[in-house]
């Protein structure tokens, strides 16, 4: 290895500085101010070991007071190049994040958290490639690669087996490449094999094929790991329409709706709270099975008039229900008895460590993701903690880890409804029975405190509203600087990703996807490579 | 070969006094030069010069009202090249002993009568690698510092192959010594910009 390859530019020295609040680094006079940016990394050349961090704030000094009253004649270039680095001078503000020494504990664990500062005047340098991959690993059968941090060619490496112990978020503004990152990472899951993948897909952008703002379609998971991907549709002539072959088409029975269900959609049904309570009586009517069916089937004013009567229901708040449940009835995947249970089909996949991306084609409303959602996501939670429990009598084994996508989160799991919904239960109890949460929104701070402090890593795009910058970085050390770096994120591609999956918050711009060589990159092979492949094969064979 | 220009009337531990062996040509402001006290050789730079009458108590009176050209009174009056002298005064700021440089005060004065040489631009440009010299000039005493000051640099950047590099770097040490002082730095930066 030479010198030039495992040390990084020399920037300049420390000066000043404490843990909570990062160090003082001034900038050599020959280091352009300029050419630095927060989010980048450095290393501190302290006198026992290195230390690991982020540059997140740069400003300007000078030596004297008196010459940002009288400025020095800067026109001159000699002059200027001069007072620069001398007079005046750039400074940073650097996060130290990790420690590297040579010691024994860091040679088997690696780099581990910062719990002092460097010494006055230590050396501060660029991050080498070799710091940065010391850092976050190499990609391997556990490590996948991300994107490469600001101005390097690095890889940084997300590690998958601890990501999916826990639930994490995936945030940002619209366009600003949730969708792009969150296919990334489901990849990264599926190609790793650590975890089976149920994705709720409201748009259809998953499974089969997804739009990109640059390539005209990128290829989904289907088309990359066609064994390992199953793909369920609500929608079977939307999945026609876009030349997609499903391998089942769901289908819900009434006897799946419990009134939970529709407590969770009394906002978007437009319900009151009189109506909801109507449904528990509803239940006590006709059981828990066919209650819903026994609702839609009531004819008669006097079946109706009887009905209200026995159970105290106040006319107004049944016509509310009816009105409610209808927009329910008309959707043509909700049948009074289903051919099949989906939810037994779904959870025979996941058991195989199958992947299944479930598509809504045009059913787009949030009210209907949400019910799908909920009901499936009850009874396979249900499933998995029946299991974990047996598998804790030493009578089974732990069920495959499980990892639920959703989208527009926060529906789920604002404070309102978190305390109802099986995705808060998620989020909060997460890892004893093995499930946990990929949520993607775009507006965190609706989402449950309770919720959002048990997400494990946390990726996040540009935000610009305070108050949901605030809720992302909630509970993080060196939030203040951390929120400088993600107000300063570019509007596309670059994300702040931090938390349990990697050792230190890393600003990424994420890995390229759409083109054949980065299909190739997971693991792609497209068909006339495969009959090529097989030509060789049958050659050797003979 | 370095020129020899005149030898040591006078020496303390800070500078020494020379008297020109020719009248009316001391080494220009700000130039190097370097006299001997024994083996080590001592490095001045030159900080004033004048010329002025041999004796104190006669001083020289003016003789040219009739004459046409300056040169014409010389002629005129071949002894005066005798009774006037020309010295000049350079400031200690560095020596050189064993083949090595170093850029600070000399043990021991020159002793008197050493010969002063001007250095070449080769020793000259050696000789300023290091700007060390650089504190001792803005700490000395005197009516005209910081001229000294810019005229040595703007000679000794004469000897460097990138003469401009040598000035700005000159330029960065002084921002750091006169951190405090702007006014004086202007004020030299502006008398040794290109």
């Amino acid at each position: 290895m030479n010198e030039a390859n495992t040390q990084g530019e020399r920037l300049g020295i420390v000066v000043g500085g404490s843990l909570t609040g990062g160090m003082e680094v001034k900038l050599d006079s020959a280091t352009p101010i300029e050419e630095m940016a927060v989010g980048r990394y450095v290393v501190i050349g302290g006198l026992r070991s290195r230390f690991f961090g982020m540059i997140t704030n740069i400003s300007l000094g000078t030596i004297n007071q008196q010459l940002t009253i009288t400025p020095p004649d800067v026109a001159d270039p000699f002059i200027a190049e001069v007072i620069t680095g001398t007079s005046t001078y750039g400074k940073l503000q650097v996060t130290p994040m990790l420690t590297i020494s040579g010691d024994a504990v860091s040679l088997l664990e690696g780099p581990q958290p910062v719990k002092t500062v460097p010494t006055h005047f230590s050396e501060v340098r660029e991050a080498s490639e070799q710091d940065v991959e010391l850092v976050f690993g190499r990609e391997d059968e556990k490590h996948f690669y991300v994107g490469t941090p600001l101005d390097m060619e690095t890889k940084v490496c997300l590690n998958i087996a601890e990501f999916v112990k826990r639930s994490n978020g995936i945030f940002g503004k619209s366009g600003t490449g949730k969708t792009f990152l969150t296919r990334l990472l489901l990849i990264g899951m599926v190609q790793k094999k650590e975890a089976a993948n149920l994705i709720f897909d409201m748009h259809n952008e998953y499974g089969w094929e997804g739009t990109s703002e640059h390539v005209p379609n990128v290829k989904g998971l289907k088309q990359l790991f066609p064994s390992q991907v199953a793909l369920f549709t609500l929608d079977e002539e939307s999945a026609r329409r876009r030349k997609v072959s499903p391998d089942y088409v769901v289908q819900i029975g009434y006897d799946a709706i419990e009134p939970e269900d529709i407590a969770l959609l009394r906002e978007t049904l437009n319900l009151t709270e009189p109506a909801i309570e109507a449904v528990y009586q509803l239940v006590r009517e006709f059981g828990e099975e066919r209650w819903l069916e026994g609702f839609f089937n009531l004819s008669g004013d006097e079946e109706i008039k009887e009905l209200l009567t026995k159970h105290n229901i106040h006319e107004s708040s049944y016509r509310n229900l009816r009105r409610g449940l209808q927009r329910l009835g008309r959707l043509p995947f909700l049948v009074p008895h289903a051919r099949e249970n989906s939810v037994q089909r779904i959870l025979e996949y996941l058991d195989r460590g199958m992947n299944v991306v479930l598509e809504f084609g045009r059913y787009t409303d949030v009210t209907v993701y949400m019910l799908i959602a909920n009901i499936l996501t009850r009874r396979i939670y249900a499933q998995y903690r029946e299991r974990t429990e047996m598998a804790m009598g030493e009578k089974a084994d732990k069920p495959h880890p499980l990892v639920i996508t959703i989208e527009e989160a926060h529906k789920f799991l604002n404070p309102s409804v978190a305390e109802q919904t099986i995705f808060g239960t998620i989020a909060r109890e997460m890892r004893k029975y093995n499930v946990t949460l990929l949520v993607i929104d775009q507006r965190p701070s609706s989402i449950d405190d309770e919720v959002m402090s048990q997400l494990g890593t946390k990726a996040t795009y540009l935000l610009d509203n305070e108050k949901d910058i605030d809720s992302v970085l909630m509970g993080v050390s060196g939030k203040s600087e951390l929120k400088t770096v993600l107000s300063k994120l570019e509007a596309k591609q670059q994300a702040l990703i931090f938390g349990h999956a990697l050792p230190m918050p890393v600003v990424v711009k994420t890995r390229e996807y759409g083109s054949a060589e980065s299909y190739k990159e997971f693991g792609f092979r497209d068909a006339a490579e495969l009959k090529r492949k097989t030509e060789e094969e049958i050659k050797d064979l003979f | 070969m370095s020129t020899k220009i005149g030898e040591v009337i006078e020496a303390s531990t800070g500078g020494f006094v020379a008297e020109c062996y020719e009248l009316h040509t001391p080494p220009p402001l700000g130039s190097v030069v370097r006299t001997t006290d024994g083996d080590v050789e001592i490095y001045g730079i030159v900080c004033n010069a004048s010329t002025e009458s041999i004796d104190p108590g006669r001083r020289p009176v003016a003789r040219g009202k009739d004459e046409s050209e300056e040169e014409n009174i010389y002629r005129q009056h071949p002894q005066l090249s005798r009774l006037l002298r020309t010295t000049f005064e350079s400031l200690a700021i560095g020596h050189g002993q064993e083949n090595e440089i170093l850029h600070y005060l000399p043990p021991r004065p020159p002793r008197v009568h050493s010969f002063v040489y001007l250095c070449e631009q080769d020793e000259v440009r050696r000789f300023t690698q290091s700007l060390d010299f650089l504190s001792i000039l803005l700490n000395s005493k005197g009516g005209s510092v910081d001229e000294m000051v810019s005229a040595c640099l703007r000679q000794a950047s004469h000897a460097h192959d990138d003469g401009r590099a040598f000035l700005v770097r000159a330029g960065k040490e002084l921002a750091v010594l006169l951190g405090g002082e702007l006014n004086r730095l202007n004020a030299i930066l502006r008398r040794i910009r290109l």
